[in-house]
């Protein structure tokens, strides 16, 4: 194979993660009063709130020995104690009590990490924290509007968080992997346009006067009992870096003005992902799934996201299959194909981040 | 920050060297392994003293993006241990082992408040947090004092980039820091990091306490290396190993005991641990405590010292507590018949 340097990094078959940037380091409800233990980017975090309820996020080891936070309880409005020793930190990560002495080491901190929430998730920023502004959170505003329902869950993803931007990137997989569900031929046969703006990606495709799959043969009857006929199909995908990628999913009863704006004959909803890597090996992968129809349906809510559940575990099963056969082939590249120029160009981007951060490894 | 302190020990050239104020010299290096230097930060460097090497700290004034260039800049002090003498003896072109920059100091961004108070060639430690505070546009006041304009590095560099929001006191020019009512402005909410000889922190923790402000709001570094007195050459025995031996003025009494032959436990030694503390059996003269492991109370009991850095010293010498209005906190009753007797704690 022959490239050149600047376009062999771009198939680095898994990608280091810019440190600059938020992650979703848990649902809202998860984090409470009680510590508890996520790896974001290969460091442990302790996360809890503090009786004001703000979230608190410090590095899940005792500056003493190491000892995780995590395994400690909060004390006081907003500290937590070592388990071990007995130290208590306050929600900057400085300590406020060492038990066995009359003063406080001045050196005795443990790194705090930046959060913000917003859009039903907590937000971690784990580089540089005089760049953490928090304007810089990727929109996910359907999560929280009132034009929207619909609820998520949480995938540990046993791979890379490359593979699964490559993944939502590139939906003609649902024709093979989502059979029974979401897929259908005429996926891998439509075009599709893809355009970078900046640290954003937009893949859109269109599928015109076809047959709905089950699954959204289902939605549109919720909305319009008894329906019949053929649909246009959309998937328009937004990825915003480092991780983020909202997907515009629908169906329209064919010929009613979908592809020109207007959506009225249809159900609309927005595949919501964000990934976090946990390691260079693993993910969280956090997904929504909100529709604009039936908002008042507790019952819908459920079954969609049971549903898109159901199907995001053939993915799960896939990446991890994937990241093995990386993982026992390291002699043999990546080869792309037309239908990865939306994960090239989301590569691209992470590229240039990590090379902000002075972390790009070298082309091979 | 264990977990970020592992050192990396590489060598550095010296890039460039000028005198920045009256005996403070700064000395730019380039590391062979560069990485930034965030504000806090300082390396630690094998300096040459009297034919032996041995390992200062100096923190780290600026460093550009890439960590390219750390600046220090290091105040020639003829009454410490030697490694300032080396450093100024330093010239473009050569070579030292240093460590990557080292965080012992960090800076947390988001409080409401900042005030950063420099004493002296404290504001080697201060300066770069400065920086970040006004580029991030943070509700700062760097408050720098000084004996004389001559004496202070930066002054002009620092003035021009903070203006108003730096605060100058010039100890000759009739304008001295007032610890307390500087206190008094560090509402809730207001983090202090502070840098400066010892007296100067004491007499800020000391209000501190008094006015019962949240402790962990109140940040400083220390490297052990200044007291309430001069350091002077004194004896110290332990009966145990049956030893006896000589502080010179230059050298530190954990150091004398270790170059003695004696196994001692230590740790920091920059007073902040305690690991090297050793108990007083008989005392002739006065502890000068020069750590922060102890109290008060605990530091005007005297029945124990920190090794690295506390010293005895005879009470008729003068005084050099010039720069504070108050006195030094442990006056004790001294018995200036007594000799010197301790027994290292952790020697067994």
């Amino acid at each position: 194979m022959t490239t050149t340097a600047a376009t062999s990094s771009t198939t680095n078959k898994v990608l280091p993660h810019p440190l600059n940037a938020w992650y979703v380091v848990g649902w809202d409800h998860e984090i409470t009063r009680k510590p508890m233990s996520r790896r974001i980017a290969n460091r442990p975090v302790a996360l809890y709130r503090t009786e004001d309820g703000k979230v608190v996020a410090l590095a899940d080891a005792c500056w003493h020995r190491l000892a995780p936070l995590s395994m400690g309880k909060t004390v006081g409005k907003d500290g937590i104690q070592c388990p071990y020793h007995g130290i208590v930190y306050n929600s900057a990560g400085r300590c406020v009590s060492m038990p066995a002495q009359e003063t406080i080491n001045p050196s005795a901190t443990v790194p705090s990490f930046p959060t913000v929430e917003r859009y039903r998730y907590v937000w971690i920023w784990m580089g540089d924290p005089t760049l953490a502004d928090p304007e810089l959170v990727p929109d996910m505003h359907q999560m929280t509007s009132e034009q929207w329902a619909g609820d998520g869950l949480t995938i540990h993803a046993a791979c890379n968080f490359q593979l699964v931007l490559d993944n939502l990137m590139d939906l003609t997989h649902e024709e093979f992997v989502h059979s029974s569900t979401i897929g259908q031929e005429e996926l891998s046969e439509s075009d599709f346009v893809t355009v970078r703006e900046g640290n954003k990606v937009t893949v859109t495709r269109w599928m015109h006067n076809i047959d709905a799959p089950p699954f959204w043969l289902k939605n549109m009857r919720d909305k319009f009992p008894g329906f019949e006929g053929k649909v246009d199909r959309w998937q328009i995908i937004n990825f915003e870096a480092p991780s983020t990628i909202s997907i515009d999913v629908g169906v329209a009863k064919a010929g009613t003005g979908a592809p020109e704006g207007d959506r009225s004959q249809g159900v609309n909803g927005f595949v919501m992902n964000t990934i976090t890597p946990e390691t260079d090996r693993s993910s969280h992968y956090f997904w929504a799934f909100m529709r604009n129809y039936c908002l008042d349906s507790q019952l819908i809510t459920t079954q969609l996201r049971d549903g898109v559940h159901g199907v995001f575990g053939e993915d799960e099963e896939m990446l991890k299959a994937q990241q093995a056969a990386i993982d026992a082939n390291p002699d043999y590249e990546f080869y792309n194909l037309n239908i990865d120029s939306g994960g090239m160009w989301v590569r691209r981007i992470l590229e240039a981040m990590l090379d902000a951060e002075g972390r790009l490894p070298s082309a091979s | 920050m264990a977990a970020t302190n592992i050192e990396t020990w590489q060598s550095a050239t010296v890039i460039e060297t000028i005198e920045v104020a009256q005996g403070i010299l700064r000395i730019v290096l380039e590391p062979t392994m560069p990485v930034k230097a965030e504000p806090g930060t300082h390396i630690d460097l094998m300096v040459q003293i009297d034919g032996e090497i041995v390992k200062r700290s100096y923190s780290v004034v600026e460093s550009n993006q890439t960590g390219t260039r750390l600046a220090l800049s290091v105040m020639k002090a003829p009454l410490s241990r030697g490694g300032s003498i080396f450093m100024h003896s330093l010239r473009p072109g050569q070579t030292l082992e240093i460590t990557q920059p080292l965080q012992n100091f960090p800076l947390r961004v988001g409080a409401q408040r900042y005030i950063l108070l420099a004493g002296g060639i404290g504001i080697t430690a201060i300066a770069n947090m400065a920086a970040v505070l006004k580029q991030l546009k943070a509700d700062y006041t760097l408050v720098y004092a000084g004996r004389s304009r001559q004496s202070m590095a930066y002054l002009d560099e620092l003035t021009e980039l903070h203006g108003q929001r730096l605060e100058a006191h010039i100890d000759d020019e009739g304008s001295a820091l007032k610890v307390n009512e500087l206190v008094k402005r560090a509402s809730e909410g207001t983090e202090v990091y502070m840098c400066g000889p010892i007296r100067l922190m004491d007499a800020v923790r000391r209000n501190w306490i008094e006015r019962e402000l949240d402790l962990p709001n109140l940040r400083y570094e220390t490297f052990g290396n200044s007291g309430w007195y001069d350091p002077e050459e004194f004896t110290v025995r332990v009966p145990k190993l049956n030893l006896e031996v000589t502080v010179p003025q230059g050298r530190s009494m954990l150091e004398a005991l270790e170059d003695a032959g004696a196994d001692m436990m230590f740790d920091c030694r920059k007073g902040e641990c305690g690991l090297c503390e050793v108990r007083i059996l008989e005392l002739s003269g006065t502890i000068d405590h020069r750590d922060v492991f102890y109290s008060e109370r605990q530091q005007r009991l005297s029945t124990k010292m920190n090794c690295c850095v506390s010293r005895a010293v005879n009470l008729k010498n003068r005084c050099t507590n010039r720069h504070i209005n108050d006195g030094p906190r442990h006056q004790s009753p001294s018995n200036q018949t007594r000799e010197h007797q301790k027994t290292p704690t952790n020697v067994l």
